[in-house]
């Protein structure tokens, strides 16, 4: 049959060849089938999740780790539904992936088929865009423009609904580089005009102050914005996302801003004269409450997405465009600022005010992280989950590189650590072990993924942090709600040590905090598979300094108060 | 903050099925409103045209129309609320009447420009063209009589000269 046209599945296959993906992940359903029918006859490796949640998360991390577009292939109805935690995910972080979502044939769409859902109108509010694809000469042109849409500009997600006639169907349409996408702009370079603008507010400041966010790591800015600092010899701090992008140890640096930041970095943004974020979106957990963030700081703000000027804050100059280019457009127009006495300052700080945690008491995960840290002098790719033991990851592991933590910032997905550290780990070419801090609770959400990680013999290291409590609600219910503990007991949990026995992985304890560089370091050495180290922690333990949701950052709370604090009045 | 108006808003978008989805959620994940919303294809049949009223604060409307314009299938957004543009709705007025309230509903009629569309022994149905002010105005003249049913359109915009909208 060398003449009979290709199948849909057959090219939606090719497509994904010729976009240079060799490793998706997916569960099959009905009709899914002739994708996965067509996919045994590629080089392209199905990583089989257990769940379609993890298969968006594992995209998710692969496309963090690797910069390229991580692809999800599933089954229609509820196989498509349980990929929207990790879409909206990965929209919120700007991750590129790509969602192909099996669906029920044309001809049975809207009628309640089995396993029918209206997947691409249930994710409208969830996608950067998404596609239902009625005819499959049209397959060649979305499959471009989908990889296309997610990997430029700000990236996002992508869906593609794919009813079964359509991918079972001939597919006579040749492959094509065309795109019909009038409406899609990406901004690249900066007017002229807010560069220089830029430029001259940045030689008027005394107290200058970089705020690195996610943006400029997915712009491969490292190198500009470590230019830039030492050229203006500004102090420079992080999102959560953007942590790695300016080396923590750099003298300039001070780490994490907003609500579990250091107390340095928190200081500075009070005390700045000028603030300069380059690829964050002032999230709330930054800025905590807005009229008095910066106040009298003169605010620039570099972003790719022109919906962000002024969606939070009005800034004095805003620079639309690619994080990287535009810090080379700026560059030449500024030199050395008259900072000396503000550097001063800003080290004085941290030298007054480290992060710091009790060493009495039982194992803490600050210790865990650290030890960590420590041991792979840095050099490791860290995934986390969600809560505590995510907030202790950003104040204690050195984060010194680009993509090399991972973590899920604005949605806050609990679940992630797990699925996104195996993605990350099929995509890590560093050579660096690949490693996810969990807490208990989130890592229960998605533990079925260590068969994913057995299967393939993945030496990654999961590190379940147990205090058996869901710790960042129990901390808001300590200090805010009179202590008054609602549904945050872990009671029931396993013993995730006979867990990981049971899936044929090997499984460590820690319990106290004497053993955990001898178990870690024995955890480290072990490369014929996934590794799951047991910590169990303190129980009631808090994550500070901390500033309550909505307060202003000079509320600031470095250690447990003594008294009852006023209800939060900002979001979660 | 500024005091919340009505705001014109005009989109040239891709013709594809799920735009108009796209569009609405937008407005509908701040809990606003579309007052009205008028859609048409253009000259070229691969895109249509919108106009959209909406109420609300004048800085998160600046904002969703920026967010309108990120969307892949939406080409163009603009906020025409204050600029030099035509603009005019078209009404339906059905309203009850005896033979004798004829005369003056025809009078208000030919004072606006309005035409009569029906008209029964206890009907009439009048129809009415021009900027959102006039229709309102007749409308409010008219129920002195019994309106039984009143529909309009919605408004549709064109910058005046040969700019385009």
């Amino acid at each position: 049959m060398a003449n009979s046209p290709l199948s849909g599945a057959e090219v939606i296959i090719e497509c994904l060849k010729r976009e240079g993906i060799d490793t998706i992940f997916g569960y099959p359903g009905g009709s899914a089938i002739p994708m996965f029918d067509a996919i045994l006859d590629s080089n392209i490796k199905v990583v089989l999740t257990r769940h379609e949640q993890g298969a968006t998360h594992m995209a998710d991390g692969y496309a963090r780790q690797t910069g390229k577009v991580g692809v999800a292939l599933v089954t229609s109805g509820p196989g498509a539904t349980n990929t929207f935690t990790g879409i909206y995910t990965a929209l919120m972080d700007s991750s590129p992936i790509v969602v192909l979502a099996a669906q029920t044939t044309t001809p049975n769409l809207g009628k309640d088929a089995f396993q029918e859902c209206d997947t691409s109108g249930m994710t409208f509010a969830a996608v950067k865009h998404s596609y239902l694809v009625k005819d499959s000469n049209d397959l060649p042109r979305v499959m471009k423009e989908a990889f296309h849409i997610a990997r430029s500009g700000r990236p996002g997600p992508v869906l593609i609904d794919l009813p079964k006639d359509v991918t079972a169907g001939p597919c006579t349409a040749p492959f094509t580089d065309k795109m019909d996408l009038p409406g899609y702009k990406i901004p690249s370079y900066a007017s002229t005009e807010s560069v220089e603008k830029a430029a001259e507010y940045l030689k008027k400041s005394k107290k200058p102050l970089l705020l690195v966010g996610h943006g400029a790591m997915i712009s491969g800015a490292s190198r500009q914005v470590k230019e830039l600092a030492e050229k203006l010899n500004a102090p420079v701090c992080c999102t959560l996302l953007g942590l790695g992008t300016f080396p923590t140890d750099h003298e300039l640096s001070l780490g994490m801003l907003g609500m579990h930041g250091t107390v340095y970095a928190n200081k500075a943004v009070l005390d700045c004269d000028l603030i300069l974020s380059i690829g964050s979106r002032w999230d709330d957990r930054i800025t905590g409450k807005l009229d008095v963030f910066c106040k009298d700081a003169i605010k620039m703000h570099i972003d790719i997405d022109p919906a962000e000027e002024g969606k939070v804050l009005q800034p004095d100059v805003f620079m639309c465009g690619d994080a990287k280019l535009v810090l080379e457009q700026l560059l030449p127009l500024v030199g050395k600022l008259d900072t000396a006495e503000w550097v001063k300052t800003c080290q004085s700080w941290k030298k007054r005010f480290p992060l710091t945690y009790p060493k009495q008491g039982g194992l803490r995960m600050q210790h865990i992280v650290q030890t960590v840290s420590d041991l792979t002098q840095g050099k490791a790719i860290v995934t986390t989950d969600v809560g505590q033991h995510q907030m202790w990851v950003a104040q204690f592991f050195h984060t010194n590189y680009p993509r090399q933590l991972h973590s899920s910032g604005g949605a806050g997905t609990m679940g992630f650590g797990l699925p996104s550290c195996i993605g990350a780990a099929f995509g890590n070419t560093t050579g660096w072990p690949v490693i996810t801090f969990c807490g208990d609770g989130g890592f229960q959400m998605t533990e079925a993924e260590l068969a994913t990680a057995a299967i393939h013999k993945l030496p990654i290291k999961i590190f379940v942090m147990d205090n058996k409590y869901l710790g960042m609600v129990r901390q808001w219910q300590d200090m805010f709600y009179d202590k008054r503990y609602s549904c945050v007991d872990m009671k029931g949990n396993p013993d995730f040590v006979k867990l990981a026995e049971a899936y044929g992985i090997l499984g460590l304890r820690i319990k106290r905090s004497a053993d955990a560089e001898r178990v870690i370091q024995k955890a480290l050495e072990y490369n014929e598979g996934p590794v799951l180290i047991h910590c169990e922690c303190e129980k009631e333990d808090n994550v500070f300094p901390m500033i309550p949701a909505g307060a202003p950052i000079t509320s600031m709370i470095t250690e447990q108060p003594k008294t009852q604090l006023e209800k939060p009045t900002g979001s979660t | 903050m500024l005091k919340d108006k009505a705001h014109s808003i005009s989109l040239l978008v891709a013709n594809r099925p799920g735009v108009l989805v796209r569009i609405a959620l937008v407005f509908s994940r701040r809990g606003y409103n579309i007052d009205s919303l008028v859609v048409s294809p253009t000259l070229d049949p691969n895109f249509s045209r919108m106009n959209i009223i909406a109420h609300g604060n004048p800085e998160i409307l600046m904002q969703i129309i920026k967010q309108l314009e990120k969307l892949v299938d939406v080409v163009q957004a603009k906020d025409h609320t204050d600029t030099d543009a035509v603009e005019k709705e078209l009404a339906l007025i059905k309203v009850r009447c005896t033979p004798d309230q004829r005369t003056e509903i025809l009078q208000l009629c030919d004072h606006f420009h309005a035409n009569t569309v029906d008209m029964t022994a206890t009907s009439m149905i009048i129809q009415i063209t021009g900027n959102s002010q006039k229709v309102d105005t007749l409308k409010s003249l008219l129920q002195k009589f019994e309106i039984v049913e009143y529909i309009r359109t919605g408004k549709v915009i064109m910058l005046r000269g040969e700019e385009q909208t």
